[in-house]
């Protein structure tokens, strides 16, 4: 244990004098948040929606047509309730509900005016305002075809609505990700570049002939990174709460447990590249193209990964982030328990014993 | 086992793919001798060591060091062994001081031994006005001397030390050699290769391996004699013309 603390120190030592990692660090977090603040619009592809039809008559029924025939959108599920509004969002099975009015043919001839209402998934801001948009560019068409030669023209009314996060700071949307950027970085990408270091240096080949354990050595070495992240994963929060007034909804003990989790699945990933790595400079490129790219433009992050192609949307099945994504998504923006995420938690475990148990043996391995 | 010999080792072997590092190697070290360890760039001096300080798992033969087997009790052996390794391998980014203390840790001493130690050792190499400086400030002369006495900082049976005094200017290689001396003086046994051929002087034995193989063991004297040399420097040029 005393040695173990040594060890703990000296890797402290290490992270604290060098100017490269105080800044992935800590300037990192900040740097991200205030740089994915920023909305980026997104294209959407054939994004599954709910309709909500209180009439069902000729004008909703075409227009639900002209919805369904557009590449945009494929509607997933009829519903008949507005109750039932909540529960598809919170099974996440739909990213909006088209609400049309009562009698909504019948006001349009009547009144020349109807409504429908466009309910849309708030913790993922960019794509409900794309999706918004694309709805209101069908319903525009629509209209102008209802037109063509009247003289009193007919309007269809939409109003947009946003669930979870009525307030819509696109903010909130990006803390999820910039959280999972962080603890990778900081937990696979400085502990693969910190063993690979001690490789490069030659030190670890005197730590092999010491009489301590080779997985203390490593355990050693990646119990700060553990404590580092966990305090990053903190700042995080910290800051969307009290800087940008994020709500979070859900248990801070759970969200807790599951960046452990992830931290954890994170750091088997980073020694698993130190063992196939010779130098840090490798370390470095693997650590960034094998994990950061896929992180950023797979795991549904900034791209939604319903509108990928479908390759990639397999593909992102087997990123850690895109589970840990959806995981603490729900925990912060929609304030869901363990029941409603414990598929993800599930897959995320079973990644992280199989990464652990791929880097133990391959760690072996590589000593011979 | 002959409890003289410290490390005793019979047609050890290492193969890296077809490529064959060393070659069936044979020898003894005895308790307290300083055992030069020569040969060219490439001989397998490296390989060989690191064999022998259970980092390495040979091909063929054996080897027992400080009373254990290489194969199975390798963990023993890491207990009882120093080793400097031919590239500089302290932490640059840790002051002297904390470097010390890092290793007396790992090798289990305790707080008090180690400060008694890092004392001690901190005033014999004079390094007391740079003590709590980083090692990456020190010039290579001092951080090898430093390295070499981190290495016997458990007080080991057997240090292998793996051309120490590379690059190193000759004043303070004799001062390293000093070093060694007084080590083997206390009755620590040290294995040692070298380029130098003026060190090989030295020894109480030599080795001299060429392309993996020994070519030639024993006393600086008799080898001399042996190949009708003035210095050892002939006797490795007449080894290594063949
Ligand atoms: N892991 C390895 N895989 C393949 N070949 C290796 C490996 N390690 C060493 N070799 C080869 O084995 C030979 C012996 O290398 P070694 O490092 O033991 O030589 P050395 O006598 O220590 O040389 P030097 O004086 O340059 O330190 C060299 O040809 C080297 O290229
Ligand atoms: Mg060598």
């Amino acid at each position: 244990m005393k040695r173990f603390i040594g060890f703990v120190k000296k890797e402290f030592y290490h992270i604290f004098r060098d100017r490269r990692s105080l800044f992935i660090l800590f300037g990192m977090p900040i740097a991200q948040i205030l740089l994915f603040g920023f909305a980026i619009t997104n294209e959407i592809n054939n994004v599954d929606i709910a309709v909500l039809d209180h009439s069902k008559d000729a004008t909703t029924k075409e227009i639900i047509y002209k919805i369904s025939a557009s590449k945009y959108f494929s509607i997933k599920q009829m519903i008949t309730h507005e109750a039932d509004i909540a529960s598809v969002f919170e099974k996440g099975q739909v990213k909006a509900v088209l609400n049309f009015e009562n009698d909504f043919s019948k006001n349009l001839i009547n009144d020349h005016k109807a409504t429908i209402q466009i309910v849309t998934d708030a913790t993922d801001p960019n794509t409900a305002n794309t999706i918004s948009n694309y709805v209101n560019a069908i319903l525009q068409q629509y209209q102008l075809e209802l037109n063509k030669g009247t003289t009193t023209p007919y309007q269809i009314v939409s109003q947009t609505r946003m669930v979870y996060n009525p307030e819509l700071k696109s903010v909130y949307m990006f803390v999820p990700g910039v959280m999972t950027i962080i603890l990778m970085l900081v937990s696979a990408m400085m502990t693969s570049i910190s063993i690979t270091k001690e490789k490069e240096l030659g030190t670890m080949e005197i730590l092999l002939v010491s009489p301590i354990n080779p997985f203390q050595v490593i355990i050693g070495k990646v119990v700060p990174y553990i404590f580092l992240s966990v305090i990053n994963a903190i700042v995080i929060v910290l800051l969307s709460i009290f800087i940008f007034h994020m709500p979070v909804q859900g248990s801070l003990f759970l969200l807790g447990l599951e960046s452990v989790l992830f931290i954890v699945s994170a750091l088997a990933l980073g020694i698993l590249i130190s063992t196939i790595s010779k130098t840090q400079q490798t370390a470095m490129m693997i650590s960034l193209m094998g994990l950061m790219l896929p992180v950023i433009l797979l795991s549904g992050f900034i791209f939604p990964i319903s509108s990928m192609p479908v390759p990639l949307q397999i593909i992102s099945n087997i990123i850690p982030a895109k589970w840990f994504i959806i995981i603490i998504k729900g925990i912060m923006l929609k304030g869901v328990g363990i029941q409603y995420i414990w598929k993800e938690t599930l897959i995320l475990l079973g990644m992280t014993v199989f990464f652990i148990a791929l880097s133990v043996k391959k760690y072996k391995i590589r000593l011979e | 086992m002959d409890n003289d010999k410290v490390i005793q080792v019979e047609g050890l072997t290492k193969m890296f793919g077809d490529f064959t590092a060393v070659d069936a190697i044979t020898f003894d070290v005895k308790k307290g001798e300083i055992f030069g360890f020569l040969g060219a760039n490439g001989a397998g001096k490296t390989t060989a060591m690191k064999m022998l300080i259970g980092i390495s798992i040979p091909t063929a033969g054996t080897a027992n060091v400080a009373g254990f087997d290489v194969f199975k009790q390798a963990e023993d052996i890491k207990k009882n062994i120093g080793y400097m390794s031919q590239k500089f391998a302290l932490y640059d980014d840790l002051t002297v001081k904390e470097n010390i203390t890092f290793f007396g840790g790992i090798y289990g001493l305790s707080r008090n031994v180690i400060k008694e130690k890092s004392d001690v050792l901190i005033t014999e190499l004079g390094l007391q006005k740079v003590a709590n400086q980083l090692v990456a400030s020190l010039p290579l002369g001092w951080k090898q001397k430093l390295s070499f006495s981190v290495a016997l900082i458990h007080d080991p049976k057997i240090v292998f030390l793996d051309e120490p005094t590379g690059g190193v200017d000759p004043i303070t290689r004799r001062q390293f050699w000093e070093m060694i001396y007084k080590a083997a003086n206390e009755g620590t046994t040290v294995f040692v290769t070298t380029h130098y051929m003026d060190e090989a002087e030295y020894c109480d034995r030599v080795s001299i391996m060429v392309n993996g193989k020994i070519e030639a063991l024993d006393t600086p004297k008799k080898l001399k004699k042996q190949f009708n040399a003035a210095t050892m420097n002939d006797v490795f040029l007449k080894l290594a013309r063949g």
